[in-house]
């Protein structure tokens, strides 16, 4: 601090008047800009979910949820792409909650500050950062190309390649907040180590655990990158996780870029469909989140 | 009392070794998964490298230094698309910095708490939008604004001048390089602001008082009192927010123009490594040379985006370990 922060205004305010003046200035012009700042992210925010509401809100329709995706023109829906979504999104949790669950227990109760432990974290948020387009080509040469064919079961294998790092990332940082008091009680009355982990430590720190588990929800059902190459998309009504399968954003994406009004239509009330469910995932989540620590 | 403690360890023998099997059990179970993950990554760098092995070889060192990409002749380069999205990043994030920073300073500082937590609030679910949907938003509100408005105001102030001429030069599409970098801006924002915000609040309150005490402005405690003092941590999620705009895809292939193409113009179309890995791969056949120039790509977008984790993990480490030792 070689510059003074504070000049001797306060005892001699008449002589070092310009200078007050100009700390003063200087002062205006920064609390103006961060206001500007702020009222132009705010203002972006703003501007994303009214046009989202005003081109989404017309077409939501009861025949958006019964009808499967048609022809332009023909008055189809969006029901095999909602239904895609859920069933691929779902099928992500099933399989990346577990492998999350055991992965942050592992980091929290054996791994602690080891090198196997330090590596895993580190390649843990690596995933989570990884691009996810990248992961996407991955499960395509692993799962699709082998196979020859795209499939609900690769796209919903490359979600949960997104959902488990943050499961990971949650679980560990839950149960560390859980007190070694509540361990020591556990272990004093005779119970497995594996015991006090699971009925003790987890149980204390479900709600945690189970905000991961939302936002790794809400992650993964807006990601399109990773199904391009993996559950493709498609037109048809189909339950089948063999099978290529529709999905909101994938749908929205293949919509979007078309020159037919009603196909247009769809891709903005999907858009709007996807981002609402999102947002109150979220919501829920934060309020949860204020309401349980106080 | 004697008498009831005795019966326990009488009993205790068969359970310790169905105890101590559920343990061991349960340990190779958790360590095992934890060893999975280390696989997964392993597996996803090893697929993009021999899958972009073909192009590797075939261009040799100079599939790093031509900007060339035509299927006709078969002839791949990276330099392209490498460069649209170092530069579309870079843009992001000229934008993004001052807007992150003047709203953690406007969240920390200058609001009233209630609305700041609001504010905060709207700030962070701005993060969680999918980024599909800032590629619609991107593509149907800024281009048409970016093309009737941006782009010819800007040639017409500075389309004369000889050095930025160069930079506004180009067809009024609407899309391209700055628009890219506008939406890229508006994903990363929320993240930035989001760290610089935790950094401001964990600085210990006292220095902050001392300095306000001192007389100090609101500006010249931020300035000189939780900047020096945060700048690590600062810097760590700026590099984070990066990473995330060198790796999206959605949102920029819907702006980007689609032209792998490399120069000054701000609004000529360009190209980046994922926008050109979502827009191609339809079009390349398995086991074609194209296909495995886009799994090279990819390798080259793998590295640069584990680089810059590293680096924002460095630097996030060394403000925490500040924190650490200063509260």
């Amino acid at each position: 601090m070689t510059r003074p922060i504070v000049s001797q205004t306060a005892d001699r305010p008449q002589r070092s008047g310009v200078l007050a003046l100009r700390r003063k200035m200087i002062d205006k012009l920064a609390t103006g800009m961060s206001w500007l700042a702020m009222l132009i992210v705010v203002f972006v925010l703003g501007s994303i979910l009214w046009t989202l509401l005003k081109n989404g809100l017309p077409g939501l329709t009861l025949a958006l949820f019964t009808h499967s995706m048609g022809a332009p023109g023909a008055g189809g829906g969006l029901a095999n792409a909602i239904v895609g979504s859920l069933l691929q999104t779902g099928l992500s949790i099933l399989l990346g909650a577990p492998a999350g669950l055991l992965t942050g227990i592992f980091l929290a109760e054996y791994g602690a500050n080891t090198k196997l432990a330090r590596t895993v974290r580190f390649v843990s948020d690596m995933l989570l950062s990884a691009p996810s387009i990248l992961i996407g080509l991955f499960i395509y040469m692993v799962l699709v190309e082998p196979f020859g064919h795209f499939s609900g079961f690769s796209g919903a294998a490359a979600l949960s390649l997104m959902a488990m790092p943050i499961i990971v990332r949650t679980t560990e940082d839950m149960l560390r907040l859980v007190p070694v008091s509540m361990r020591e009680a556990g272990i004093a009355l005779g119970a497995a180590k594996w015991r006090v982990i699971l009925f003790i430590c987890v149980r204390a720190a479900r709600g945690g655990i189970m905000t991961g588990v939302l936002l790794a929800i809400a992650r993964v059902a807006g990601e399109t990158a990773p199904l391009l190459f993996t559950s493709l998309g498609n037109s048809e009504w189909s339950l089948d996780m063999r099978r290529p399968m529709a999905s909101l954003p994938v749908a929205i994406y293949q919509y979007a870029g078309s020159a037919y009004q009603d196909w247009m239509q769809q891709a903005w009330t999907g858009a709007l469909l996807v981002t609402v469910g999102v947002l109150i995932i979220n919501i829920v989540v934060r309020v949860g989140i204020r309401g349980g620590r106080t | 009392m004697d008498g009831t403690a005795e019966q326990p360890t009488q009993a205790e023998p068969p359970q310790i070794t169905r105890r101590w099997d559920g343990d061991a059990l349960f340990r190779t179970l958790v360590v095992l998964t934890g060893i999975s993950v280390l696989i997964v990554l392993g597996a996803i760098i090893t697929v993009m490298v021999t899958g972009g092995w073909k192009a590797f070889s075939t261009f040799g060192p100079s599939f790093f230094v031509t900007a060339i990409w035509n299927p006709v002749t078969q002839h791949f380069g990276a330099v392209a698309p490498v460069f649209g999205t170092l530069a579309s990043s870079f843009l992001g994030l000229v934008i993004a910095v001052p807007l992150a920073f003047g709203t953690a300073f406007w969240l920390t500082a200058l609001a009233p708490p209630a609305i700041s937590s609001v504010i905060g609030m709207a700030v962070q679910l701005l993060a969680a939008v999918p980024s599909i949907i800032f590629g619609m938003w991107g593509f149907f509100v800024l281009v048409p604004v970016m093309a009737h408005y941006v782009q010819p105001t800007a040639r017409h102030m500075f389309g004369h001048v000889p050095v930025l001429s160069a930079l506004v030069s180009g067809a009024p599409f609407g899309t391209g390089l700055l628009t890219a970098g506008l939406v890229l801006a508006v994903m990363v924002v929320p993240s930035i602001t989001a760290v610089m915000r935790d950094v401001f609040v964990s600085m210990p309150t006292v220095l902050r008082e001392s300095a306000y005490g001192l007389g100090a402005t609101r500006w010249e405690v931020m300035r000189q009192v939780v900047l020096p003092w945060s700048r690590q941590g600062v810097v760590g999620g700026i590099v984070l927010g990066m990473g995330r705009a060198m790796g999206e895809t959605m949102a920029v292939t819907f702006v980007i123009g689609d032209s792998n193409h490399i120069g000054w113009s701000l609004f000529a179309p360009a190209n980046t490594i994922a926008s050109l890995i979502a827009l191609e791969f339809p079009e390349s056949p398995a086991g074609s040379l194209k296909l495995s120039s886009l799994m090279a790509l990819g390798a080259i977008l793998m590295a640069i985006s584990f680089v810059t984790l590293w680096v924002s993990r460095i630097f996030l480490a060394r403000g925490e370990a500040r924190a650490g030792k200063r509260s």
